[in-house]
């Protein structure tokens, strides 16, 4: 290989530089500003939302998109954009955090609870997880616990607008408290288990849960 | 287990799908290790090569990154994930290449303090999402420091004397800022988006373009694999598409 080798800094190892505790020799970081709200690892985005699916975007129309709760609950049941619209609405404003290491405060998401569809569709006695699905064939799994209770959001705005496609429109689940891979974009369903099966990052080594809290990143954390 | 009356009742969508995937090793992942900064290589003014001595990684796929980090003193620890450059078979190190960000608390510890014998700690390899064994025909496309995970399956492909079709479609703003410009082949096509050579057209990578390397592609068609800013992925991916790439043999990473 023709590597351009020339080096920038003569490669002579200083051993002294080398600290027992691993503090990185110079490294200061950035001013810290006392946040609560900033789990540990993360840094603020600010006004950045960055963009982070593996897949291509797809492009929707809301006529196009359903949404539908399966498996192993009473009722299936699929809504269409308007008979969803139809449920009561709800709002998330807070703040959302991303495995990769931003956190993104104060944000307004609008659509309907989780609780609404998982009140009609009526998960059978033994349900405990759910497999969430997207249009793109992406996957996430979760406890039950973690989409009731008021904590989850099928939402179809962003700010005071539509969702961007890119950030996940039409429509999309948000779960906020998780890490946001959870979170699934051009979201299809949710398929109901009486048990846990990871989904598409879990099985790429990311942590079965994402507690950010926690700092889950990666499976063993 | 699953009640017979009601499973199977919810159909996933078929209509678009992700692509396969390669099951990472979750045990070097969770593992915080020492890595040993050895070499600093300028790439192009904005861009350089960091060479790592880390005596414990297990290995990676070409396209894997991994996550670091660097600590003060205060206990205060900064995590970014990076694209690893090096090809897997470089024993005991890797290389990172970064892109020196307008007060960037890590790359501008890099790029400004950073001197051979540093250590700092990374875990990894993580995502076998974008990697490529070598195994598939495969059309690589980058802009900017995007290249960096595209270069180490070029460099594997050429290590190991693999015949397996590989196309590299590389943009970047000028000549000047072409990364790893001297190790490019036949293999490879540069575009330029603001400055190019006498001659050659200036503009982004085109619909023509990414026909042309379409229809001259091996029988059993190309896995695609797209890195670069969002804007680039999205502009790269839709033209994947118009031009016939089946959407679950498109892998895509973006930085923001």
């Amino acid at each position: 290989m023709s590597v351009d080798r020339t080096s920038v800094s003569r490669p002579s190892v200083n051993r002294a530089s080398v600290s027992r505790t691993g503090v990185t020799r110079g490294f200061t970081g950035r001013a810290r500003v006392p946040n609560a709200g900033l789990p540990p690892g993360q840094y603020d985005a600010g006004d950045d939302w960055p963009v982070l699916s593996a897949e291509v975007t797809p492009q929707l129309a809301p006529e196009d998109w359903t949404l539908t709760v399966g498996g192993l609950v009473a009722e299936a049941r699929t809504w269409t954009w308007d008979e969803a619209h139809a449920l009561p609405s709800s709002v998330y404003r807070g703040d959302i955090h991303c495995v990769t290491g931003w956190s993104k405060f104060g944000v307004r998401f609008g659509g309907v609870s989780v609780d609404a569809f998982l009140d009609a569709a009526r998960p059978s006695p033994g349900a405990t997880h759910a497999v969430v699905h997207s249009y793109t064939g992406y996957t996430t799994n979760l406890p039950l616990a973690d989409l009731t209770g008021g904590r989850a959001w099928i939402v179809w705005e962003y700010g005071d607008g539509p969702l961007p496609a890119e950030h996940g429109g039409p429509a999309r689940l948000i779960v906020p408290h998780l890490y946001f891979w959870k979170s699934a974009k051009w979201v299809a369903g949710l398929r109901i288990l009486d048990h846990d099966e990871p989904g598409f990052w879990e099985l790429n080594g990311y942590h079965d849960r994402g507690d950010p809290w926690k700092e889950q990143r990666y499976s063993g954390d | 287990m699953t009640d017979p009356q009601t499973a199977g009742t919810f159909v996933p969508p078929a209509r678009f799908a992700v692509p396969g995937r390669i099951v990472a090793s979750n045990r070097a992942a969770a593992l915080w290790q020492r890595a040993t900064l050895t070499e600093i290589r300028r790439e192009t003014p904005r861009a350089a090569t960091f060479r790592f001595a880390v005596p414990g990684w297990t290995g990676h796929l070409p396209g894997q990154h991994l996550m670091l980090r660097l600590r003060a003193a205060d206990g205060y620890t900064a995590q970014r994930h990076y694209s690893i450059a090096s090809p897997p078979d470089d024993a005991g190190h890797i290389e990172l290449t970064l892109d020196h960000v307008a007060g960037g608390e890590v790359s501008g510890w890099f790029h400004t303090v950073a001197r051979p014998g540093d250590e700092i700690e990374v875990r990894g390899p993580l995502s076998g999402f974008f990697a490529w064994p070598g195994d598939r025909p495969a059309l690589l496309i980058g802009a900017g420091s995007g290249v960096v995970p595209l270069i180490s399956m070029v460099r594997h492909r050429r290590a190991r004397a693999l015949t397996v079709p590989l196309r590299l479609l590389v943009s970047a703003r000028g000549p000047g800022d072409l990364i790893y410009a001297a190790e490019y082949g036949a293999e490879t096509t540069p575009v330029f988006t603001r400055t190019a050579p006498e001659g050659a057209p200036v503009g982004r990578i085109s619909a023509a373009q990414v026909a042309a390397l379409l229809a001259d592609g091996p029988e059993e068609g190309w896995e695609a694999y797209v890195c670069g800013s969002n804007a680039f992925a999205e502009h790269a991916s839709r033209l994947l598409v118009a031009a016939g790439q089946p959407v679950d043999r498109i892998r895509i990473e973006r930085f923001g």
